[in-house]
């Protein structure tokens, strides 16, 4: 998907007449980054999922452009990896198990081998525990699965959600060349409370 | 991947899980087995007569229904992995896989609550076993393609318990009336021709639900 760009236009959210954020505009496209920055309760993590497309703005739209064409609900889906504390796994499944089956629902993904995912979770650090129920895994280790499941189809677009939350340095460098490789094959949207992991980004913008 | 592979993948897991968890299987079986110890208890050796047998039989079909089908959804929310399917697969894949789950899962109460209520209840003879079929099959799936719609709904609400069989009943009505007929009918032996009359509702009642869930779970699906 080279030829992505994702348009936000005039996004307002309310809760319950409670304005979270007001009029929020950007644009991107492949190869390039940004930073949603703000103090708690600023409206972050629900603008990625706005973003993402798993919530409705009370006004204003997102759209997906893939070579200057509105892209579908399924393209969408297609295109993006997420990641985010509120995501969560199936705890009665192994990490293997939760990557293949998650897989095989995603509706435009080619099939995952056992080696495809095996290389995925090798690529979080978490090969050695993939036969392992995630209910006896630690929340980092959680985390870490959520990478492996987020780029399980080479996603366009990654959505990163406090993306170094529970996790030790290891996997804070894991993250680091996610991010990295992310960068120079697609989009990356972050939304982060440190400054040092929204430097990561190109540009910032902040929810007030 | 298409549509039909999608389906089945959610289909899948849900299974998958269900054998492992048993969240709604011990929770059914439970039921089960009280409902028809206290229906048992309470007839002390009378026989009665096969519409009321057959009132009994769906009574115990309606409401352990109503404490495992809605599980499909409800397990997703209290998980909160609701988000997660939400993002990698559309809601028609999540509805149909479901809806299938719940199927299986309606099939399989309704074939052991009849099973157990033969052994159980001496006056409890199938004279038009096709028929008793028939009837079985097509209530369980209205059963499920009407629950699978409104556990979607009420999967969101906080008080899901109440809700669930207060916004099913009057949904389920038709189809129960339908059914408590037809299975009168074959308690009573009538030819099957007898009841065709009743299998065309269950097939206009099952193709109306589902097609009216298919259209309006998109919208119950998306926060």
């Amino acid at each position: 998907m080279t030829g992505l760009r994702i348009t936000v236009k005039g996004v307002t959210k309310e809760f319950n007449r409670r304005k979270v954020f007001e009029n929020v505009n950007f644009e991107i496209s492949n190869g390039h980054s940004i930073a949603i920055t703000g103090p708690n309760g600023s409206g972050k993590s629900t603008l990625v999922r706005i973003v993402a497309k798993v919530l409705s703005p009370t006004r204003g739209e997102v759209r997906y452009y893939l070579d200057g064409v509105d892209g579908s609900d399924d393209v969408v889906r297609d295109a993006i990896g997420f990641v985010s504390p509120y995501l969560q796994l199936y705890d009665e499944f192994s990490a293997l198990e939760n990557v293949m089956f998650l897989n095989r629902i995603r509706l435009n993904s080619r099939r995952l081998s056992s080696a495809d995912t095996e290389k995925i979770l090798g690529k979080v650090n978490l090969f050695h525990r993939k036969d392992d129920l995630v209910r006896g895994f630690s929340s980092g280790m959680k985390q870490r699965l959520k990478y492996a499941l987020s780029l399980s189809h080479s996603p366009a677009v990654l959505i990163l959600d406090e993306p170094t939350a529970n996790l030790d340095d290891e996997g804070i460098a894991v993250v680091r060349q996610i991010v990295r490789e992310q960068t120079e094959r697609g989009i990356l949207i972050l939304a982060t409370n440190s400054a040092e992991e929204a430097a990561w980004c190109e540009r910032e913008i902040t929810l007030k | 991947m298409s549509t039909v592979a999608g389906t089945y993948g959610v289909f899948l897991k849900d299974f998958r899980s269900e054998i492992r968890t048993r969240y709604a299987l011990n929770a059914l079986f439970m039921f089960v087995v009280t409902a028809v110890t206290i229906i048992l208890f309470a007839l002390r050796g009378e026989t009665p007569g096969p519409d009321v047998l057959s009132g009994m039989l769906w009574t115990v079909i309606f409401f352990s229904s109503m404490s495992g089908l809605a599980r499909t959804f409800v397990s997703e929310e209290e998980r909160g992995t609701t988000l997660t399917l939400q993002l990698i697969t559309g809601p028609s894949i999540v509805y149909f896989g479901k809806l299938l789950f719940n199927v299986l899962l309606s099939l399989v109460l309704s074939v052991a609550i009849s099973a157990l209520y033969m052994l159980a209840f001496p006056g409890f003879v199938v004279k038009s076993f096709e028929m008793f079929v028939v009837t079985l099959v097509l209530g369980s799936i209205g059963l499920a393609s009407a629950t699978t719609i409104i556990a979607a709904i009420i999967a969101k609400a906080s008080t899901k318990g109440t809700l669930y069989p207060v916004l099913s009943f009057p949904v389920l009505l038709p189809l129960l009336m339908t059914v408590m007929r037809a299975t009168g009918m074959s308690l009573e032996g009538e030819p099957f021709s007898e009841a065709l009359g009743q299998f065309q509702v269950l097939v206009a009642y099952i193709m109306v639900m589902v097609a009216g869930s298919y259209l309006l779970f998109d919208y119950v699906w998306k926060d």
